[in-house]
């Protein structure tokens, strides 16, 4: 008589007809007890949102900082009386320099004029019997946290030019804005992370729970000779389909609460006369949140069945 | 076909179930395994399908070390054997049919074929009028005659059966013996757990009788 075979028989087309009927009867089960999926998905999809949420909020404040000229400039104030051509060397001699974005040179009469229009230091200018403001140059480097040591490499460079007699580089508030929101980016992530944890566990103890009602299917099954990752199919695309209803609820969730604040926020720009616009999870924010929720249902599912299975290995 | 050579099982709470078991079934045999509840005849099955390890000895199946099987590849050792066992072995939320059909599904088999030989499987345990029955509303007799397709319909080499009629008046144990000869004259090697030493006599087939996890005896009533 011949040993018989143990060979795994490759069988392409009866494995994609199982993965499509696992796809859709784990999908039709999920289905057909509403409620309890509803309430899955929904404590994933609040899990997500926060940490999602806290995400975007950041964001916007970011993009705040950067209308509200959070790029640095270095106010160089020059010595008054100054002589134009040595003005002009300076002027060149700063242009030459890399990681320069604009150079402006504001002369007194221009600087008055602009007081002047603020309207209530009018009559107090016109005290005045002569024009107080120095010449002025206004360095816009070219942004990035990286090049602020740079610019103040330059700052301290400009102070010790004979022309110039101050150099303001108010760069104080946009380190701790960079710095508050690195902060609490990297709470959001760690807020993300930890409620992943919670949303992998709920997932996981959901499925834990229909391998408890499918027990007797997986006995029979594993003893009629199907195969770990056969049992297993049904079960992760259950955790998937979990995944990707909670990661659905949450995008939707999130566009809606946005769109709304976006309404509120436009009336509060509109008053700072700024066209700030409240900014969404956006297209690819969704995306990424469904197809990260998707994985942690996959892991979730995983994890549970791993356990299941084990627990049947022979000892 | 199947051979132990001194096999012995302990659990984990340190109960022998086997102690020094030897035997060999060649193939196409039908051997009967017979002693009282406890004296390992549930743990020697599981040792032939892998559901448990052996502690020490060594258990082969069609000459195969089942020691050196890993465990990736206990699924294709189990498409080898067919099993019946007395209870809690049809699916509820599926038909006779669909009950019957699992094995070959497991296996990737096409749907078609599949069909073909579900429907030949449970014509010859004469049950094809009822395969879009639940199992649920078969008699104990049917449900028997159900799992025993469901063994069979993969044409496995081996068939094990834990008690197969342990629920069943004299009259159907003789159909389903019947139905156990017939196969193993078309050359499955068949082994048969059993306590109704009455029906074993009947038949006049090989027995081995365990006591206590012994192997206390080997030959014909």
């Amino acid at each position: 008589m011949s040993a018989f075979s143990l060979k795994k028989t490759a069988n392409l087309e009866a494995w994609k007809a199982h993965h499509r009927s696992s796809c859709l009867e784990s999908l039709a089960r999920i289905l057909r007890s509403p409620l309890q999926s509803l309430l899955t998905a929904l404590a994933l999809a609040i899990a997500l949102m926060l940490p999602a949420a806290l995400l975007v909020a950041l964001n916007n404040i970011a993009q705040l900082g950067e209308r509200w000229d959070a790029s640095p400039r270095l106010s160089v104030y020059l010595k008054p009386q100054m002589d134009m051509t040595a003005v002009n060397a300076l002027q060149a001699r700063i242009q030459q320099r890399a990681g320069i974005k604009n150079l402006a040179y504001i002369s007194p009469d221009e600087a008055l004029a602009k007081l002047n229009n603020l309207g209530d230091l009018a009559e107090i200018i016109q005290g005045l019997d002569r024009n107080p403001l120095p010449p002025t140059l206004i360095v816009t480097p070219l942004l990035e946290g990286e090049h602020l040591s740079g610019l103040e490499a330059l700052a301290a460079e400009l102070r010790r030019e004979p022309i110039v007699d101050q150099v303001e580089l108010d760069l104080q508030w946009v380190k701790r804005l960079e710095q508050w929101l690195r902060l609490g980016r990297q709470f959001a992530l760690g807020l993300g992370a930890l409620f992943s944890l919670g949303a992998l566990i709920v997932v996981g103890n959901t499925v834990r729970l229909s391998i408890e009602n499918r027990r007797d299917e997986i006995l029979v099954t594993q003893l009629v000779g199907g195969t770990q990752g056969y049992i297993r199919r049904p079960f992760l695309y259950t955790g998937a389909w979990y995944g990707l209803l909670g990661g659905l609820l949450a995008s939707i969730s999130l566009a809606i609460g946005f769109a709304l604040l976006r309404l509120t926020t436009q009336d509060l720009a509109a008053t700072y006369q700024t066209d700030f616009i409240l900014q969404g999870l956006g297209f690819f924010g969704s995306l990424g949140l469904i197809v990260i929720s998707s994985l942690i249902g996959l892991v979730g599912a995983w994890l549970a069945v791993g356990r299941h299975l084990r627990a049947l290995a022979p000892q | 076909m199947i051979e132990f050579r001194q096999v012995s099982k302990r659990y984990g709470d340190g109960h022998d179930a086997l102690l020094g078991v030897n035997f060999s079934i060649a193939p196409k045999e039908m051997v009967f395994l017979t002693g009282h509840s406890g004296a390992g005849k549930s743990t020697l099955m599981k040792l032939i399908l892998l559901m448990e390890r052996a502690t020490s000895g060594q258990v082969l199946v069609a000459e195969q070390n089942l020691a050196k099987l890993r465990s990736g590849q206990i699924p294709y050792l189990r498409r080898q054997i067919g099993v019946v066992f007395q209870n809690h072995q049809l699916l509820f939320d599926r038909s006779v049919f669909h009950n019957v059909a699992l094995p070959l599904q497991v296996c990737g088999m096409d749907p078609k074929d599949s069909a073909r030989r579900v429907r030949a499987a449970l014509d010859k345990v004469g049950l094809l009028e009822r395969e879009k029955a639940n199992p649920i509303a078969l008699s104990g007799g049917e449900q028997q005659r159900v799992a025993i397709a469901r063994a069979l319909v993969h044409k496995p080499k081996i068939l094990l059966a834990d008690e197969p009629t342990g629920n069943l008046d004299p009259e159907l144990s003789a159909e389903i013996m019947r139905l156990f000869e017939q196969f193993s004259q078309v050359g499955v090697t068949m082994l048969i757990a059993s306590h109704d030493i009455a029906l074993i006599r009947r038949l006049g087939h090989r027995v081995l009788g365990l006591e206590q996890g012994h192997l206390v005896y080997d030959g014909a009533l």
